[in-house]
């Protein structure tokens, strides 16, 4: 049985080698000193100062402070439409409209993002021409435009979550009298919370990240982060991008090995929990 | 049983609905149960948003790719006009299709695209096969570590992941660097700005949209089938392409749509790493918007892009809902 393996077990190292080579390599050259960015000018490296350099970049952090806020503001909004989006599909049962319903809320995960930005772009348009709003397309446009793609990454999580577990607890509640929303607040919420988080962390991720749509429905004031980076990128490789794209990956990363330590250390709890409740009806 | 006094007190109709869900006719509480005023709100919500801000821009743009350029804020003309009280003008102009059948550019363009999504859709599923084979055949510890490495790199910015090849593949960049160093070649190769490129940068970003739906499907796989078939004397080869092939399809098809459809339209790539002589469909449509300001034939190409698409998406949306119907 072991010798089977050898085959998808090397590919696998092969993939991880193939995802984790480029962003070694960005790692690598952000402490280079050379302009070129990648000829390692070994004897002034490793420096720091393209993260100096970075730091004193207005333009960069302005960008990134709008596309913070932008984020944050669009995960918040689409955790909230998608979180209902997903009830209403797993639990909800049939009703007229649920096949459009599933379909919007398909579709955008494989929308080409040119067709989604395009097509907001002339709504806005359309609407400023009927009702006079939005004046201005600006970071309102942009999270409107970025709620709309991230909830339905959002109703994915939420539904499939939800099509875990049975609503026998749910029915439960109703039974004893719960009113809906107290045991949607009560009960379905902390069964679902895990998936609210994953769901707001990637719905904040593919916001902080887009640059299409935003180029479609940004307006001249309004430039996030990926904007800048990639008009920057598109003139030739630059070492501040690398200092930059170093942090990020910092950041993600401890983030990422911290919500796993406090993803295993809530799934232990529960355990205990579940333990205990068994041994105290016994 | 006596009813809890803090349930009475709670909320002003705390009581009143106690009492109706203790004494009220069944079907009554059924039927408040199943209709309550809340629910048409909650479904009302998210659809209300994405009829307004999904479906609707979508009749926007149909409606402008049939309408005529002209030199305007916005620059299309509109496609009716009211010419007196009761006589209305419509203008319905199908020069912008006849334009994309017509010019070798877009039919181009479209082709070429399809070429390169196809193209990467393949590699992907062919490095990330065996990739989720390993991971769904490891223990459960090291499974979550394996997926999370998988996982992490698609939460960094998809853009700086892309910049990062530029650093390899330039004609100074590392990889020729090192197989100068090495020896192996004389001259630098020229990889950037190649269809090659494209297809590493593809195949690179998305490569955890194929990885993901193959695990979840190969980790549900009753793995005691291949025992059985060895012992009927099945050799590896044999007992894959009849067992894990066929079991694995629906994964194998969500994940090369879940590719191969915003491959199609993908524009970020194509810019940073593709050449310039060779347009994918996706910078065409931004430069029509962008660069030429024909909002309406920018329109035409997306609802082109969007029937070609329309079969794809139509067979992933079938295979999203039973996985997600199947998942209880």
């Amino acid at each position: 049985m072991r010798r089977r393996h050898w085959f998808s077990k090397t590919g696998l190292w092969l993939g991880l080698g193939f995802l984790y080579v480029p962003i070694v390599s960005m790692i690598v050259f952000s402490f280079n000193n050379s302009r070129l960015v990648t000829v390692w000018d070994a004897p002034n490296s490793p420096t720091l100062k393209w993260y100096g350099e970075l730091f004193r970049n207005e333009q960069i952090l302005g960008a990134a402070w709008l596309s913070i806020r932008i984020a944050a503001m669009a995960a918040t909004g689409a955790v909230i439409l998608g979180t209902l989006a997903g009830l209403v599909l797993a639990r909800f049962g049939p009703f007229r409209g649920r096949a459009l319903l599933s379909g919007m809320t398909t579709a955008p995960l494989v929308m080409p993002e040119v067709i989604t930005g395009l097509s907001l772009l002339l709504l806005f348009v359309a609407l400023e021409q009927l009702i006079g709003w939005p004046e201005v397309r600006d970071a309102t446009t942009i999270t409107i435009a970025h709620i709309t793609f991230a909830m339905a990454y959002v109703t994915i999580v939420v539904q499939s979550r939800l099509a875990g577990f049975d609503n026998s607890l749910e029915e439960a509640a109703l039974d004893l009298g719960a009113r809906p929303a107290k045991v949607f607040f009560r009960i379905t919420l902390p069964l679902i919370f895990p998936a609210i988080m994953s769901g707001w962390l990637l719905a904040f991720t593919l916001s902080w990240d887009d640059v299409v749509v935003s180029q479609f429905v940004a307006g001249p004031g309004s430039t996030t982060l990926p904007m800048v980076i990639f008009s920057k990128v598109r003139l030739g490789v630059s070492p501040d991008v690398n200092a930059l794209a170093t942090i990020m990956v910092l950041i993600v990363a401890l983030g990422v090995v911290a919500s796993a330590i406090w993803m295993r250390r809530q799934e232990r709890r529960r355990e205990r929990e579940m333990q205990m409740a068994t041994a105290a009806n016994k | 049983m006596p009813l809890p006094s803090h349930r009475l007190l709670s909320g002003r109709l705390g009581l009143w609905w106690e009492i109706f869900y203790r004494f009220g006719p069944p079907r009554w509480t059924l039927y408040m149960r199943n209709n309550w005023a809340g629910k048409r709100l909650v479904i009302a919500l998210p659809y209300l948003w994405l009829v307004l801000f999904f479906l609707v821009p979508f009749i926007i743009v149909f409606k402008i790719s049939f309408s005529e350029v002209r030199l305007a804020m916005p620059p299309y003309a509109p496609l009716w006009e009211w010419i007196s009280e009761k006589a209305i003008d419509v203008h319905l102009n199908l020069g912008n299709y006849l334009y994309l059948v017509t010019d070798d550019l877009y039919i181009s363009s479209y082709l070429y695209s399809i070429k390169v999504a196809a193209i990467s859709t393949v590699f992907c599923l062919l490095i990330a096969y065996p990739m989720a084979y390993a991971i769904a055949r490891s223990s459960p510890a090291t499974r979550s570590l394996y997926l999370m490495l998988i996982i992490l790199p698609f939460w960094t910015s998809f853009l700086l992941r892309v910049y990062a090849w530029i650093g390899l593949l330039k004609s100074n960049g590392v990889i020729n660097n090192t197989l100068i160093a090495l020896g192996v070649i004389d001259e630098p190769i020229t990889m950037m700005q190649t269809d090659f490129a494209v297809f590493i940068g593809i195949v690179y970003s998305y490569l955890p949209f194929m990885i993901l739906p193959l695990y979840s499907n190969l980790e549900k796989h009753d793995f005691t089938l291949l025992e059985a078939a060895a012992d009927l004397g099945a050799g590896p080869i044999k007992s894959f392409l009849r067992i894990t092939l066929p079991l694995s399809m629906p994964g194998i098809i969500a994940g090369s749509l879940l590719v191969f459809i915003p491959a199609v339209g993908e524009y970020v790539i194509p810019s940073l790493l593709g050449s310039s002589d060779q347009l994918m469909i996706g910078r065409v449509l931004s430069d029509e918007f962008f660069a030429n300001r024909d909002w309406p034939v920018a329109g035409a190409v997306a609802i082109a892009m969007l029937i070609l698409l329309m079969v794809p998406i139509m067979v992933f949306q079938h295979f999203q809902s039973r996985e997600l119907a199947g998942a209880k």
